[in-house]
């Protein structure tokens, strides 16, 4: 009866504790988004912070997505109220003046917040080397699924969503894709110049 | 089919009282990461200017404000914990709200909004979860558990009856 007895309770509490100890292991605020491997919602946004050198655009330009076709774009959403937007602004101001004159297009897009905070925060961290528009009412964000601020989307030379980055980036991150992503785009381009008809090879399997 | 109701309306009673203590929590937590803690001041202005597209009329129009307040309840703020876009002082709630309101207005049914907010959040934007596919266990474990407890009861209840019985009334053989 006492070997019953254990032999139900060992039943009943394995499982559960499993079951928590599997929770456990898993990060509440992680929470998958169905974007990867979708066109990437479209949007036509208005810069507010120049960038600088060879890839600055004026203030007031549009930014539209669609005009970026055929290039790997990284949106890096932030904000001035934002603490882990200081930890990887650097980081990202650096590498997009590394992948200057790439097939690679840096922008930030500002999420809640209002464009002159946004230019007294790039000054006071001494600049940015991409430009950065404006989204209001934060349409744009909502149309990314945007959870909070820094996220970090890669879309690919045909437009998709590659990759979505929650928090701030490292390195590793983003020479990862970008060099993965522009590798696909450079790859697609070779074979659309020698086959035309070659549209069963995705980009996305060169991975 | 009333009693999944009840149980959902037990649910929903449960989670209201929930979302009410995670409401005076995120009201007390100093630093949410998404809650901009300085408001932009002239966000006022930015919003009208978004707002754009919805008429006088739209605004004022109660029966597209139900309808806005039926969606938004559904839907979960992003930067809270458990709360509805409607029950949600966030700023993006606010937005989100904006826009179930406007795509309301636009002539889309309230399905097709939450459509719009799944395709860009997944089902983990719904606050209460579908019931199909692997969801239903979420609505059925608690009926099984309840029957199968009552089961148990009935069972252990006669078996313990039927041992008094035969053993006539002595010390159960277990001690």
């Amino acid at each position: 009866m006492n070997w019953k007895r254990s032999g139900i309770a060992v039943a009943t509490l394995v499982p559960v504790i499993g079951l928590f100890a599997w929770g456990l292991t898993r990060d509440p605020n992680n929470i998958p988004s169905p974007l990867p491997g979708r066109e990437a919602p479209s949007f036509a946004l208005s810069v507010f912070a120049p960038g600088q050198g060879e890839l600055q655009r004026p203030v007031g330009d549009t930014m539209r997505l669609a005009d970026l076709k055929g290039k790997v774009v990284v949106l890096n959403f932030w904000a001035s109220w934002c603490l882990a937007c200081r930890d990887e602004h650097a980081l990202l101001s650096m590498l997009a003046q590394e992948y200057a004159g790439k097939n690679v297009q840096f922008m930030g897009v500002l999420y809640n917040d209002v464009p002159d905070k946004g230019r007294a925060w790039i000054s006071e961290m001494g600049g940015q080397s991409y430009p950065s528009v404006d989204d209001p009412g934060a349409r744009v964000a909502i149309d990314y699924g945007l959870y909070g601020v820094p996220e970090t989307f890669f879309l690919d030379v045909n437009g998709r969503v590659a990759y979505k980055h929650t928090g701030p980036v490292t390195p590793n991150v983003v020479h990862q894709k970008l060099d993965s992503l522009m590798a696909a785009g450079a790859l697609q381009g070779a074979l659309e110049v020698t086959k035309p008809a070659a549209k069963d090879i995705k980009p996305a399997e060169a991975r | 089919m009333t009693g999944m109701r009840g149980f959902r309306g037990a649910a929903r009673a449960v989670l209201a009282a929930l979302s009410l203590v995670a409401a005076t929590a995120v009201a007390q937590a100093p630093d949410l990461p998404a809650a901009p803690k300085s408001a932009p001041q002239d966000s006022g202005a930015l919003r009208v200017k978004v707002q754009g597209t919805l008429t006088d009329a739209q605004k004022n129009d109660p029966k597209l404000e139900d309808k806005t307040k039926t969606v938004a309840s559904e839907l979960r703020c992003p930067v809270c914990q458990g709360l509805s876009i409607q029950d949600s002082p966030s700023e993006l709630s606010q937005q989100m709200r904006t826009v179930v309101k406007e795509q309301l207005a636009s002539g889309k049914s309230e399905q097709e909004v939450k459509d719009y907010f799944i395709s860009k959040y997944g089902e983990w934007i719904l606050l209460e979860p579908q019931p199909h596919g692997f969801n239903l266990f979420i609505y059925a474990l608690p009926a099984a558990l309840i029957l199968g407890g009552a089961g148990l009861i009935v069972l252990l209840v006669r078996r313990w009856t039927t041992a008094g019985v035969t053993a006539g009334a002595g010390p159960d053989d277990n001690e």
